[in-house]
């Protein structure tokens, strides 16, 4: 069955929907099958394929910029699936790895999460956000790339850094219709055991999303506010409203040269 | 001095002993991540087998003394208690837990001796049972149950199956979610609640949507109940300002701690269930009054995500939250069952047991259980795995599932049934939807002696001119 032989197909218009399909019989159109197998195969991919964090970290110290990596304790992807607890935990030898650099204000967490594919959004990001970040005075620590890790890795990450505060750019949990989503989590003054009022949450950053110039204004006003305020979570309200026409009117997609 | 082990078994060369009846209990469940993460799941297969073969010779009774959460400690195990009814668990007190299996695949146990017995069953005694079931025993034994609710349908009548329409949208979109909802109805779907899950959790919003869905009801005519998915309180403060609530909805969990990490205990859903009720927004059906008000969602793993498990395995805790459910006669009660994530249900063998195992429980504790069939991207399942369990369901006599767009939930980012699976249940078991709504198809030309048909230009344009254009 067609379009033209579903008479409400004009729906369509008003949501993203899998909607007026058609039906084979009463079940299931070849053709909408297939689509729906090739979405989830996407989502599955963004799930389970290695998260390629070199191009990333050379982008980054080109420009200037400290990188340093880690790893959770959860070894592989299964683990990191069936015990969120290890996905939250450094492995033993990040401390080394984090030894000796100065205090900061702000350090970010680059990590794989859910979705590898999210990370192509973290350098456009960290892009048009650390410019805005050095220029309101903050000191900006290491940029730390963390493999099998869920969000709260960033607090001993950002203590073992001396930051008073973290930012984790992460991989979300794939949907069907968008599966490269990346998330920022928001903690001023974390500890062990924080918990997830205390943080703030951007969600949904992608081009076909929260884009990348509303992403990072919303993201600098909150990390400032945060900062002059000395907390995170529900009591920090995001009113940074849309960026106006002057912020990153470039939008610049690479990080600067050296 | 810790306390001795209570239990022990030597299996072939092996000795295992339990500390408790909860560490019993859990290593008697199948597999589950979630209780693996909890770290209270058999060690070993053979240390399951012997948690199992001891648990089949405990009385059932024992669960009545034995109680795993204290009765201090938690108002669902008070409710347990003090709700139970030992005239009605008389057939079966003398009982084994491995005797009451028989029973219940016994010609003893018939529709009729089922349901009198639910008011003398607890969730634990249901949810000891079902570890010592296979899968078929869990949909032959549940197929026998009857549990029939009312309140604009007639719903779980033998031989009838029924879905939620679920036409989520991402920022509530009134047009959005009105597309989703022809499209569902041009599939007969929706005889068990259309029911939205918000974007938005403000009252108003909430309101909004209320309105845009009785709106649509009252001008099609359409014999079924609207329910938007917010928190009790939010439901309570619309119904407040005049809102028209058919169903109240609320999740639900199986120990205090639990509901209080859902901002809900029992004087709360009670005082929801009265406000409910007062407004007797059901019909006279031929069966009675559509006096049935509340809709529960639940699902395993949810106590141990708030933390608050007590050291149980995550499918007894399951069967406590209907304990919860059933003190207020509710119209659905929906397993959520593979929503939670991999971390407490990890690949489809798990979800699919879990789904069985939860409709098995609540409907012998006397419940209309429907099952949100359903995987996230990143569980190890996919769409064979839910065309796998909806067809055991079926089979298993399963009230009711979602109808969503496609399968694809755009705005709570995971797969469910479609109305297209509804259908492929319809045809397998010969199962079509609740009379009241199934007649209204047919009035509408959706249907034509039971089977799917295009509707015609007049009926068309009404059910679209009802959306507003």
């Amino acid at each position: 069955m067609t379009d033209d032989l579903i008479p409400w197909a004009s729906l369509k218009e008003f949501t993203d929907a899998r909607i007026a399909l058609g039906r084979a019989g009463t079940s299931m159109p070849t053709r909408e099958l297939l689509k729906f197998n090739a979405a989830h195969a996407a989502a599955r991919d963004a799930v389970h394929v290695a998260a390629d964090f070199e191009a990333l970290a050379e982008s980054l110290q080109t420009a200037g910029e400290v990188v340093l990596q880690v790893h959770s304790r959860a070894a592989d992807r299964a683990e990191y699936l069936r015990r969120p607890d290890l996905g939250r935990t450094l492995a033993s030898e990040a401390l080394a790895e984090l030894a000796g650099h100065p205090p900061s204000d702000v350090v970010i967490v680059v990590a794989d999460g859910l979705s590898a594919g999210a990370l192509a959004h973290a350098e456009p990001l960290l892009a048009l956000l650390l410019p805005e970040l050095r220029g309101a005075g903050l000191s900006v620590g290491p940029i730390v790339l963390a493999r099998q890790a869920r969000v709260a890795l960033g607090d001993p990450v950002a203590l073992a850094l001396q930051a008073k505060l973290v930012l984790v750019l992460i991989g979300e949990r794939p949907g069907l219709s968008s599966p490269d989503s990346l998330g920022a989590y928001l903690t001023y003054a974390p500890q062990p055991l924080t918990r997830d009022s205390a943080r703030n949450c951007v969600s949904n950053i992608r081009p076909a999303g929260l884009g990348m110039r509303p992403a990072a204004w919303r993201l600098a006003h909150l990390l400032r506010q945060a900062l002059r305020r000395e907390l995170s979570g529900i009591a920090l309200k995001d009113e940074a409203g849309e960026p106006p026409t002057a912020f990153a009117a470039s939008e610049l997609t690479r990080l600067p040269r050296g | 001095m810790p306390e001795p082990p209570t239990y022990h078994l030597t299996l072939g060369q092996r000795h295992f002993s339990f500390r408790d009846l909860r560490r019993l209990m859990a290593c008697a469940s199948p597999l589950k991540s979630g209780d693996e993460l909890a770290g209270i799941a058999a060690g070993s297969s053979q240390e399951r087998e012997a948690a199992r073969q001891i648990l089949a010779d405990l009385p059932l009774s024992l669960f009545l003394e034995d109680l795993l959460i204290p009765y201090e400690a938690d108002e669902v195990t008070r409710l347990i208690v003090d709700s139970h009814d030992a005239a009605a668990f008389a057939p079966v007190s003398g009982l084994s837990v491995g005797e009451f299996r028989d029973w219940l695949l016994g010609d003893e146990a018939t529709p009729e001796t089922l349901a009198a017995l639910a008011p003398g069953l607890t969730p634990e005694m249901v949810a000891a049972v079902s570890k010592l079931m296979r899968v078929q025993d869990l949909i032959l034994v549940a197929s026998k149950v009857e549990v029939v609710t009312r309140f604009r349908t007639t719903l779980g009548l033998r031989g009838r199956f029924s879905t939620r329409l679920q036409p989520n949208h991402p920022t509530d979109d009134p047009r959005g979610i009105l597309a989703s909802t022809l499209d569902g109805l041009m599939f007969g779907c929706g005889d068990a609640v259309i029911g939205i899950n918000p974007a938005l959790d403000s009252v108003d919003s909430c309101v909004g949507l209320l309105r845009l869905l009785d709106d649509f009801r009252q001008q099609t005519g359409m014999p079924t109940q609207s329910c938007v998915l917010t928190h009790v309180t939010n439901t309570l403060e619309a119904m407040a300002r005049g809102a028209p609530v058919d169903l109240v909805f609320q999740s639900v969990a199986g120990t205090q701690d639990a509901n209080s990490g859902f901002g809900i205990d029992l004087a709360l859903l009670d005082e929801a269930h009265a406000a409910g009720l007062e407004l007797r927004r059901g019909t006279q059906l031929a069966g009675g009054f559509g006096d049935n008000v509340m809709y529960f969602e639940t699902g395993q793993g949810s106590a141990l995500s708030a933390n608050a498990h007590h050291g149980m395995d995550q499918g007894t805790l399951e069967a406590r939250a209907y304990a919860v459910a059933r003190r207020y006669r509710p119209l659905l009660v929906n397993t959520v069952v593979g929503f939670i994530g991999p971390e407490y249900l990890y690949d489809g063998k798990q979800i699919i047991r879990a789904g069985l195992e939860d409709h098995f429980c609540g409907k012998l504790l006397g419940l209309p259980m429907g099952c949100d069939i359903c995987y996230t991207n990143h569980a190890e399942a996919d769409g064979d795995d839910t065309d796998t369990l909806l067809t055991l369901l079926g089979a298993a006599g399963v009230t009711f599932i979602m109808g969503v767009p496609g399968a694809d939930d755009i705005m709570l980012n995971y797969q469910s049934t479609s109305f297209h699976d509804a259908w492929y249940v319809r045809h397998m078991f010969d199962r079509p939807p609740a009379p009241e709504f199934a007649a209204w198809l047919e009035k509408m030309g959706l249907s034509r002696d039971g089977g799917l048909t295009l509707p015609g230009r007049a009926q068309l344009r009404e059910l679209m001119g009802a959306a507003g254009g």
